[in-house]
């Protein structure tokens, strides 16, 4: 539905995307995520037809933007809206503010009371149509936007940072919304975020944005657990990137020599690859200093240097010849009665771990 | 001293008698200013629109000149005009020299650079994020550049009102297109230059009252507006 072809993007100076390509199906969810100024803004007003691509092709339902006159492109650009992160109330009232794109397609009256009320109560707002847009809190006007968007019955929606200025509870009902659109009204939704978890909740497949190249499409669990490269991987909250070198390889079952230490990881790579292993800091687990034995099938001893409370979790690091960090639970920490500069066992599975050669890295 | 006491009081008089040259004098001033300014806005409003909306070569330089023209003097606009209508000249056959017709032609011409920097400083408030909501709801370059007036609609009327201040107040075009003609082309501006050097002084300082008058009524006006 949505096709880029080595698109580049230069504003000024500044190139903010040098030759990204991606194609989104019809009816999906496409995420596309990274830090800020990344480009991913870029890209949804790129597709929204809002700025012109320095170079690469622009693919929109099977149609070449590149060609079209002024008059096509407004007729493109009515079959998408875009929400834009900090949405911006028109003068005039709510409904007024809903009724905007109906207005600017010339629908009767009539359509537009029905499907400004309509859109209204998709986002849960139906008593607001009087009230004046200028005067609603962040998550009420980021709602009044989905609904001025979506009341033109849109294929395909564009969110930017739909929820990055909102409240937990305000944000869950924009992820809800954002769910029912697409799963029951069949929009195509592409949107942006900073937030890898939101990603995962909402996304079928998700775009990795690093300093305007796409670093990786996939679905979430294939960047959680198989990133590509170090900038991915940072993106995804993998927290332990090490380096070290194949010391034995069995059959697919590596041993990894980082530091000293020997790790056994799943790798096809011969003995002597330098190799960077990444390991998520939940799938390892703490066993105190008594070492009950576990399933996993890497233990090592090491001592806790620094213990940083993140809500009911825990982010704890340790140095066991190679620096680890894991997040556990809160009441496992306390259970274990760890402290810092304590001595204690970890563990994590083989399968946990993710071995990359070092020539791969960007 | 004397002279200015007696002035005001007479000028006083003058008012509260309704004098009769005086309101003529008075509504014809608003009258030729007020069609200037509101066909100047006609022109100046939307062309100021797509200035700001179209990327353009030469849209920066282009801005320049229009700043530039604010300070246009009065006489420079009467010269063009003049140059335009008097007998001699391309428009000559329509006869508009000396006519209230030609006097507000002059002061379109002089207000209208003033007028499209002033939406072009009203629209340049409206943010991008808003132009960029309304075309991404589906508005035509019309449609867009409409409801961006729209929004700036306060700002854009303090540049009407600006506009129609240099229109009433300014002598030097009135002067050279209009002739001064008693009873037809005479506004307050040329009558206060008239009557003062012929040392008619009460006359002209009641007519410079109502012309401060006029002036706070429109600015009170658009107070009242911009403050609802």
């Amino acid at each position: 539905m949505i096709e880029f072809d080595r698109v580049v993007m230069n504003y000024g100076e500044k190139e903010v995307l040098k030759q990204i390509s991606f194609s989104i199906r019809k009816g999906e969810i496409y995420t596309f995520i990274g830090p800020s100024g990344s480009g991913k803004t870029t890209i949804l007003r790129l597709i929204d037809l809002l700025d012109r691509p320095t170079a690469g092709r622009i693919l929109i339902g099977g149609t070449d933007i590149s060609s079209l006159r002024e008059r096509d492109k407004v007729q493109m650009r009515r079959n998408m809206s875009m929400v834009f992160q900090k949405p911006a109330p028109l003068r005039g009232s709510v409904s007024d503010n809903v009724a905007m794109g109906l207005r600017f397609r010339h629908a009767d009256e009539r359509e537009i009371a029905v499907k400004t009320s309509e859109a209204l109560q998709k986002v849960g707002l139906d008593e607001y149509g009087e009230r004046n847009a200028g005067i609603l809190s962040g998550g009420e006007m980021q709602r009044v936007a989905i609904a001025r968007a979506i009341a033109t019955r849109p294929d395909i929606l564009l969110l930017d940072e739909p929820t990055a200025n909102l409240d937990p509870v305000s944000t869950e009902k924009i992820e809800n919304l954002i769910i029912t659109l697409n799963k029951k009204f069949g929009i195509t939704i592409v949107l942006s975020t900073h937030d890898m978890v939101q990603g995962q909740r909402l996304a079928d497949r998700i775009a990795v944005v690093i300093d305007g190249r796409i670093g990786q499409i996939g679905t979430s669990m294939e960047i959680f657990y198989k990133p590509v490269n170090r900038n991915v991987a940072r993106m995804a909250g993998v927290e332990n990137i090490l380096e070290g070198t194949i010391a034995e390889n069995e059959g697919g079952l590596a041993s990894v020599d980082i530091n000293g230490i020997r790790i056994s990881a799943p790798s096809q790579f011969p003995p002597g690859t330098p190799v960077v292993v990444y390991l998520r800091p939940e799938d390892i687990t703490f066993h105190g200093k008594d070492s009950t034995k576990t399933s996993a099938r890497n233990e090592i001893t090491g001592r806790i240097i620094k213990v940083v409370p993140i809500g009911p979790m825990v982010r704890v690091t340790v140095d066991a010849g190679v620096k680890l960090t894991a997040v556990i639970t809160q009441r496992s920490f306390e259970d274990l009665s760890l402290g810092l500069g304590e001595e204690t066992g970890v563990a994590f599975k083989a399968s946990a771990i993710h071995v990359l050669e070092q020539d791969h890295l960007t | 001293m004397n002279e200015i006491a007696e002035g005001i009081t007479q000028a006083v008089q003058l008012i509260i008698s309704l004098d009769e040259e005086v309101l003529a004098i008075t509504a014809r001033s608003l009258l030729i200013s007020l069609s200037a300014t509101l066909v100047a806005s006609l022109i100046a409003i939307p062309v100021g629109g797509f200035i700001h909306f179209r990327e353009f070569g030469g849209k920066r330089g282009l801005i320049t000149i229009i700043q530039t023209l604010y300070a246009l003097p009065t006489v420079l606009a009467g010269l063009l005009v003049f140059l335009l209508l008097s007998r001699s000249g391309p428009f000559g056959f329509l006869g508009l020299m000396f006519t209230p017709t030609g006097m507000i032609i002059a002061q379109i011409v002089l207000i209208i650079p003033l007028m499209i920097g002033m939406t072009l400083i009203a629209l340049s408030g409206v943010s991008r994020i808003k132009q960029d909501t309304i075309l991404s709801l589906g508005g035509t370059e019309m449609q867009t550049v409409i409801t961006i007036i729209r929004e700036a609609r306060f700002a854009i009327l303090g540049g009407v009102i600006l506009g129609f201040g240099r229109a009433i107040s300014e002598v030097g075009a009135a002067m050279m297109i209009g002739g001064n003609i008693r009873g037809y082309t005479r506004v307050l501006t040329t009558a206060i230059a008239l009557e003062t050097s012929m040392g008619n002084l009460s006359l002209s300082i009641a007519l410079g009252i109502i012309l401060l008058a006029i002036a706070m009524l429109v600015t009170g006006g658009l107070f009242l507006i911009q403050e609802r």
